[in-house]
């Protein structure tokens, strides 16, 4: 405590030399409170110690870019290209977490914890903003900070409305660091203007007319536990104590300290699960790395890995016979895989940002629609490949608003039939017989079936007088065209619907299947493999020649029997199968290649099916089952019909992947012809 | 003081990527050039192009596309496209023995980094080819050979080397065709 006091002591003329008149009167005034405890000491110390961090770092930032202008001007700041760089991945970090703060914060008003991280994200962004001499941005921060200032000591509530304005400067705050990034530095950017936001920003700082009591309880919990707190304050405060020391000459060291306080306030806070997240976040130690370098030591590990196996399976090692050389290669084996094992852990990330951008969208949506429902994410955590949770937040953005808008009812209608007027929506992710499986669902009306179907015939989707199985009529709905919305609006119903989303999703290896119950809600189910970059391939011999054929599309693999091969048309060859006819492709005539030979019964049929229709291909030899790395044909073949990539095989050879829709599709019949 | 280290230090990126810089700049004296055959002539190719020279390696074919195209090889993990010279030429084929070999190339005019390997009878040397023994000759015409190849012959030491240009007989100009 001696030490806290002297530090105190120390920290006011070293600020006062340094000209930051505030910082040093903030610590003088810690120091004599700490000199007489007075009661609730702990929350208070806790309190102080922040506020004597914020003012020095505001100082600080204010007086170095007071040292730019006098060096050089506001034009110099904006030459450096690197530094607003370093500013705009900064700020977009801490404008990231301002929205997962607020959402929660939304959820959990009464818990501070939140309030404490979206205050510090924007007085980051307040120190960086006037670094380089952005002023209007750096006074809007400041706006939102002291609003957020007057909420963490309960002076007023977090109610929505004051979430919805600090999301809203959020989001000016987020589109100014995107002009900034598209800025190529010639000339200064045109900012926005922010008088409205500032405007709306002031209203909400009026106190509220109506009974303080929620205000209390938003301020409880810091308060209510100070015999816990006061020990444990000082005591981590403690070993920031030497860099504290040595404060006057670079004042830089003072961050210690808040990041020691928080920790200390979070080991009183109520939500023990809360406090283990937020220390698990902090520790979890991250590298950002250029994508392309990590493909590239993907790349490399597989060839290791193919290398090592090639050296392993050399007949002239067995000859030696050596029982070391075996031992070393075998501990070259283990070494090779557990490498693998970790590149492959590379290409995969969470799912959890893109769930998160949901979380946004949805609440958005929410008010949109006048309807009340909450969003329940499951899984987060699971993983996988980067290219796929990419190029998933706009499908799951189309069922997530189509959730909102046709699944779910209006409070009223869900009262009359006996539901909680507030709807659930459930984005969930698990993994799932080595693939990922997506959930998105609602407890809403469910999909009616009468009325696609209904729709289905209007626009001439199927017959009059089709006679459909339940599942396809569900399908229908992801026929190019359909769209059930009678009206079209803000949100959803456009008419580029769900076809455009099973499109997307098969892009990236996926299937998707619905299930839905009148009344009681609909579920889509998304499958997807854990990585694009691997694929399950089936190895086979077509005149020669080596190639994969993508394992998910094949059906069954049989010999044909006697005389079942026929010809319609004279053209058309077909195979019986079990009483159907499917049309019989020779690969080797897809391919261009020469036959070795022609005869169909001494070589093996692959079933495939594809959109719907099946068909036979015929190969000369099965090789058998293998997982291969995709690699891109190169940019010297702009695109081989029927070929979506190249493999390297366990022998060092490279195969063609092929792919089935370019090879049967019009295009690619007509290149073999 | 910025401007007087920028031109120092642009040349010595460039030597390490194994050329004279004065040579490829000025074009008047002398650059090397890697000299390789293909049948009875002897062709001539700087060697800022070449990335490396490997021995012939096992061919993938990639279908529907032109004849002079083999396929794609595996070169440490990158799938590299390779095409037969003699095809693309127009001489006639011949056996693959153990000469012939591929030299990797690093086309110019790509945006982003590929490789091609061109597949040759043999390579016999790396030699200087000074800007004056080479004659630009419009109206070449060498056997079979398509002038639209050509950049002009040198003759060193008595034989003809023929200069060939290479952006030319691998650009993807016909292939576009048949795609």
């Amino acid at each position: 405590m001696a030490t806290l006091a002297g530090l105190c002591a120390n920290i006011a003329p070293a600020a006062q030399a340094l000209g930051m008149p505030e910082t040093a009167a903030c610590a003088e005034l810690l120091a004599a409170q700490i000199a007489a405890p007075g009661p609730n000491f702990g929350a208070f110390l806790e309190q102080q110690i922040e506020l004597l961090q914020l003012n020095a770092d505001t100082e600080l930032a204010a007086r170095l870019s007071q040292q730019r202008v006098a060096a050089g001007g506001p034009a110099e700041i904006f030459q450096d290209r690197s530094m607003i760089g370093d500013f705009i991945s900064e700020a977009r970090e801490h404008l990231e977490m301002i929205e997962v703060e607020l959402l929660r914060l939304e959820q959990a008003p009464q818990n501070p914890e939140p309030i404490h991280a979206i205050f510090r994200s924007f007085h980051t962004i307040k120190g960086l903003a006037g670094i380089f001499n952005l002023t209007s941005t750096r006074d809007l921060a400041h706006e939102v900070e002291t609003l957020l200032d007057l909420v963490r000591n309960g002076a007023l509530p977090a109610t929505p409305a004051l979430v919805d304005v600090v999301l809203a400067c959020a989001d000016r705050l987020g589109a100014i660091v995107n002009l900034l990034a598209e800025d190529t530095g010639d000339e200064g950017v045109a900012l926005p203007d922010n008088t409205a936001l500032l405007e709306r920003l002031r209203n909400q700082m009026m106190p509220p007319d109506e009974d303080p009591v929620p205000v209390v309880s938003a301020a409880a919990p810091v308060p209510a536990a100070p015999s816990n707190v006061a020990p444990a304050a000082p005591s981590n405060v403690a070993p920031a104590a030497p860099p504290m020391a040595t404060f006057a000459a670079p004042p830089k060291t003072a961050p210690p300290a808040p990041s020691m306080v928080p920790a200390a306030v979070e080991t009183a806070d109520s939500d023990p699960a809360a406090a283990r997240r937020r220390s698990t976040d902090t520790s979890s130690a991250q590298v950002k790395v250029d994508t392309s370098k990590l493909d590239f030591l993907v790349d490399m590990v597989g060839e290791l890995v193919i290398a090592q196996s090639l050296v392993q399976q050399d007949p002239s090692l067995t000859q030696f016979g050596d029982p070391r050389l075996g031992r070393n290669l075998a501990q070259l084996g283990r070494i090779t895989t557990d490498l693998q094992k970790t590149a492959m852990s590379l290409r995969v990330v969470p799912i959890r940002q893109t769930f998160q951008r949901m979380q946004r969208a949805f609440r958005d949506l929410v008010k949109k629609s006048g309807k009340q429902a909450e969003l329940e994410l499951v899984g987060e955590d699971s993983e996988l490949d980067r290219s796929i949770v990419e190029q998933l937040a706009d499908p799951l953005m189309h069922m997530i608003r189509n959730s909102v808008d046709h699944g779910l009812e209006a409070p009223g209608e869900r009262e009359q039939t006996g539901k909680s007027s507030t709807g659930k929506v459930r984005l969930a992710a698990s993994h799932q017989s080595g693939n990922v499986l997506i959930e998105i669902s609602d407890d809403g009306r469910g999909l009616n079936r009468a009325k696609i179907l209904k729709k289905a015939i209007e626009r001439g989707l199927i017959p009059a007088d089709a006679n459909l199985p339940v599942d396809k009529i569900l399908e229908l709905i992801f026929e190019p065209g359909f769209s059930t919305a009678d009206q079209i609006s803000d949100v959803s119903g456009r008419g580029v619907g769900m076809d455009v989303v099973k499109k997307q999703i098969h892009k990236l290896r996926g299937r998707i299947e619905i299930r839905s119950e009148p009344g009681i809600g609909t579920t889509f189910l998304l499958r997807f493999p854990l990585t694009l970059a691997i694929i399950d391939g089936l190895t086979i011999r077509v005149s020669g020649e080596r190639y994969i054929l993508p394992l998910h599309c094949v059906q069954e693999i049989f010999r044909p029997e006697a005389d079942s091969i026929y010809r319609v048309n004279g053209t058309q060859e077909v195979v019986m199968l079990r009483d159907r006819v499917i049309p019989l492709l020779r690969l080797y005539k897809l391919l261009g290649r020469v036959p070795e030979r022609t005869d169909p019964y001494s070589g093996i049929l692959i079933s495939i099916e594809l959109e719907g229709r099946r068909y036979c291909l015929l190969v000369d030899e099965l090789l058998g089952k293998q997982e291969v790395v995709i690699k891109s044909l190169g940019e010297y073949f702009n695109a081989v019909p029927g070929v979506s990539g190249a493999a390297i095989l366990g022998d060092g050879c490279v195969g063609l992947i092929l792919d089935l829709d370019g090879l049967l599709s019009q295009e690619g019949l007509d290149a073999a012809a | 003081m910025n401007t007087m280290t920028a031109p120092t230090a642009a040349p010595y990126g460039e030597t390490r990527g194994g050329l004279p810089p004065a040579a490829v700049v000025a074009g008047q004296a002398a650059s090397k050039h890697l000299i390789f055959s293909l049948g009875k002539e002897e062709f001539a190719v700087p060697v800022s192009k070449v990335k490396e020279i490997i021995g012939m390696l096992e061919v993938t074919p990639v279908p529907h596309t032109p004849e002079h195209v083999r396929g794609v090889i595996n070169l440490r993990g990158k799938v590299v496209p390779v095409i037969d010279l003699r095809s693309k030429l127009g001489v006639p084929a011949a056996e693959y023995d153990e000469r012939t070999c591929i030299i990797v190339v690093q086309p110019e005019m790509a945006k982003s980094v590929y490789l091609i390997g061109v597949i040759v009878d043999g390579v016999s040397e790396v030699m200087p080819v000074q800007s004056a023994d080479i004659e630009k000759t419009e109206t070449f015409s060498h056997g079979l050979i398509s002038a639209n190849y050509v950049l002009g012959v040198a003759k060193i030491r008595g034989k003809v080397k023929i200069l060939l240009d290479l952006d030319c007989v691998i650009s993807q100009a016909d292939l576009r065709q048949l795609v």
